[in-house]
């Protein structure tokens, strides 16, 4: 009787999630196999492909001085917009944490650009940062500073790409919101009668209790970050195609240089090797967050998934 | 006397409270609000408007016209009812997929279940770059560069970020509900499609919403799977309508704008619309931390 259930069980179960598994099967670890394959081999698309071993990992590392210049480029834009994303989503969400009337419009004001198309935004970023009658410029010269070039220059592009990805902090600010008015007002009564302040308060109450919200944001933003592709694609470069990347490959990502690889030169194998490379340091980067999350995210008792 | 001096100071430095916090949020607002305005006026000048020393945020007369000359520049409907057409059968796709997968999950006990949950979860992590290549391999054997399909078809086969958050909300549904028509003789097909989904219709408001605005959105797919101008999403179309005149002498940037006016008012009219059900899908992930 119970083994008749089981089985009734077991055949219902996977009838249900069968779509997921045919998928997951088809379009995540066969492509991921195969993509390990393709790594070790040459392969423009036109001719069939052939084995060429480690040949295209050892080529991105010894004498391919694009593939360093977009790890550079890469690493540089995570190390800034990762944590100026945090300080400031945060910020605004104590600011946004406060019983005052009117405060909805507020969210909603901070919160709408990160929810717009990237594409249209980026081409509202470039005429923003048009050195001449930008935006940006425009505001500087008000206040007597010359601006720079912005996505022209080599120095300020990824500086301009970074300050661009700032007005989009509204995802993360909601996170952070969200987890502050999860706080219980009860905590912050006792600290008070035990005569803490505010700002002890706030470093022993309120930033323990949303650490897990910060944990999240914080992968998420760097996973994010290293996949940064459509505000360089569609900002910089010329008209020509191929030219995506900026001054001197100064925002030439490391998925824009996948892109390209793949797409625009055909070398199929490279671009896939490239591909795991971008793997790796996703990975490497989310395991050492969590093994260091260990020791500054609080989880309350039961809580942890 | 006293009472009422107490009662004024308290209201005074409430008062000045309030005063100082309007004013920094005011002043953030403009500095969050400046490039929508500023996208408002430069479609509303002319070229020479657009290039103007000082700039005018208020142009003499506001170009109407540059919308309906950016909307055949496009060609703007075309595209928009490309990306109606792929956007409405990527929701049918997703909504069913998902919500098939997260019923197993969540209400059927079988073998392997747990694991493959845990598989579902991590394939999360994978970023698309690694399946990238071999897909489009596959798309390209199957004869499917510059139709809709690559971008469809994968809808239908589950999303494990969709999944997990109906999961979620599907647990908190009680299982008396279940048994109950256990009792009237419902299956457990009839139990998903008369129960749980009527149940379940904030969650799947959520994930419709933002499958809407993603697939919308979407830049990365239809780059490479969509070449020919005809068959291009409107965030396609405007990115080649871009790099068309981007750099060729006098940019038309006020029709630029424009378009990407048009482009981003589905958006924002839908998260005006549904603000809760956007707050509700991001935070579900993040405070499970």
């Amino acid at each position: 009787m119970k083994t008749a259930a089981h089985r009734r069980n077991f055949w219902s179960g996977y009838l249900f999630i069968f779509p997921w598994l045919i998928g997951f099967f088809l379009f995540t670890a066969g492509p991921m196999l195969a993509s390990i394959g393709i790594s070790f081999s040459s392969w423009s698309m036109l001719s069939a492909p052939s084995w060429v071993g480690l040949a295209n990992y050892e080529r991105i590392f010894t004498e391919d001085p694009l593939f360093l210049r977009s790890l550079g480029n890469t690493a540089y834009y995570v190390l800034f917009s990762v944590p100026l994303t945090i300080v400031l989503a945060l910020g605004l969400a104590l600011l946004l944490n406060q019983r005052l009337p009117g405060i909805g419009i507020f969210r909603t004001i901070f919160f709408l650009p990160s929810i717009t198309n990237l594409v249209a935004i980026s081409i509202l970023w470039i005429w923003i940062f048009n050195p001449e009658v930008g935006l940006l410029n425009r505001a500087l010269a008000v206040a007597g500073i010359d601006g720079p070039l912005w996505l022209q220059s080599e120095t300020w592009s990824k500086p301009a790409l970074i300050l661009m990805s700032l007005w989009g902090v509204g995802g993360s600010m909601i996170i952070f919101l969200a987890a502050l008015q999860g706080v219980p007002p009860e905590l912050y009564e006792a600290a008070e009668l035990d005569g803490a302040g505010h700002l002890r308060s706030f470093f022993h109450i309120t930033l323990p209790m949303i650490s897990p919200a910060m944990f999240f944001s914080l992968v998420m933003s760097l996973i994010g970050g290293f996949q940064v592709f459509t505000q360089a694609f569609v900002m910089t470069g010329t008209t020509q195609p191929g030219t995506e990347g900026g001054p001197n490959n100064a925002t030439l990502f490391m998925v824009l240089y996948l892109y390209k690889k793949a797409f625009q030169d055909f070398q199929m194998g490279y671009a896939s090797a490239l591909a795991w490379i971008l793997f790796f340091f996703i990975l490497v980067f989310t395991l050492v967050q969590k093994k260091l999350g260990q020791r500054w995210v609080y989880y309350e008792a039961g809580d942890r998934p | 006397m006293t009472e009422t001096t107490r009662f004024s100071t308290v209201f005074r430095a409430a008062l000045s409270r309030y005063t100082v916090m309007y004013l920094l949020l005011g002043a953030l607002c403009l500095l969050f609000l400046a490039p929508f305005a500023w996208m408002l006026s430069v479609s509303g000048h002319d070229l020479a408007g657009v290039f103007a020393q000082p700039y005018r945020w208020i142009p003499d007369r506001y170009r109407w016209e540059n919308f309906s000359l950016v909307t055949s520049l496009l060609p703007f409907w075309r595209y928009a009812a490309n990306t109606l057409f792929i956007t409405v059968f990527v929701l049918v796709g997703t909504l069913l997929s998902c919500s098939l997968a997260a019923y197993g999950f969540s209400r059927i006990r079988f073998r392997g279940r747990d694991t493959l949950f845990a598989l579902c979860i991590s394939t999360m992590m994978l970023p698309g770059q690694v399946t990238m290549i071999p897909l489009y391999m596959l798309f390209v054997s199957l004869g499917w560069i510059d139709t809709y399909f690559p971008l469809i078809v994968p809808a239908f086969f589950g999303s494990p970020f969709y999944i997990f958050l109906l999961r979620q909300f599907f647990m908190t549904i009680p299982r008396e509900y279940d048994e109950a028509a256990v009792l009237d003789g419902a299956g457990r097909l009839r139990i998903y499609w008369s129960i749980i989904l009527p149940l379940a219709r904030p969650a799947l408001a959520v994930v419709a919403l933002f499958t809407f605005v993603g697939t919308w959105n979407d830049f990365f797919g239809p780059l490479i799977y969509l070449n020919s101008p005809e068959t291009a999403t409107l965030t396609l179309g405007l990115s080649m309508l871009k790099s068309q005149v981007v750099g060729t002498g006098a940019t038309q940037w006020h029709l630029l704008m424009a378009g990407a006016v048009l482009i981003m008012l589905p958006n924002v009219l839908i998260f005006f619309l549904a603000q809760k059900h956007f707050v509700k899908g991001i935070t579900v992930g993040g405070l499970r931390g």
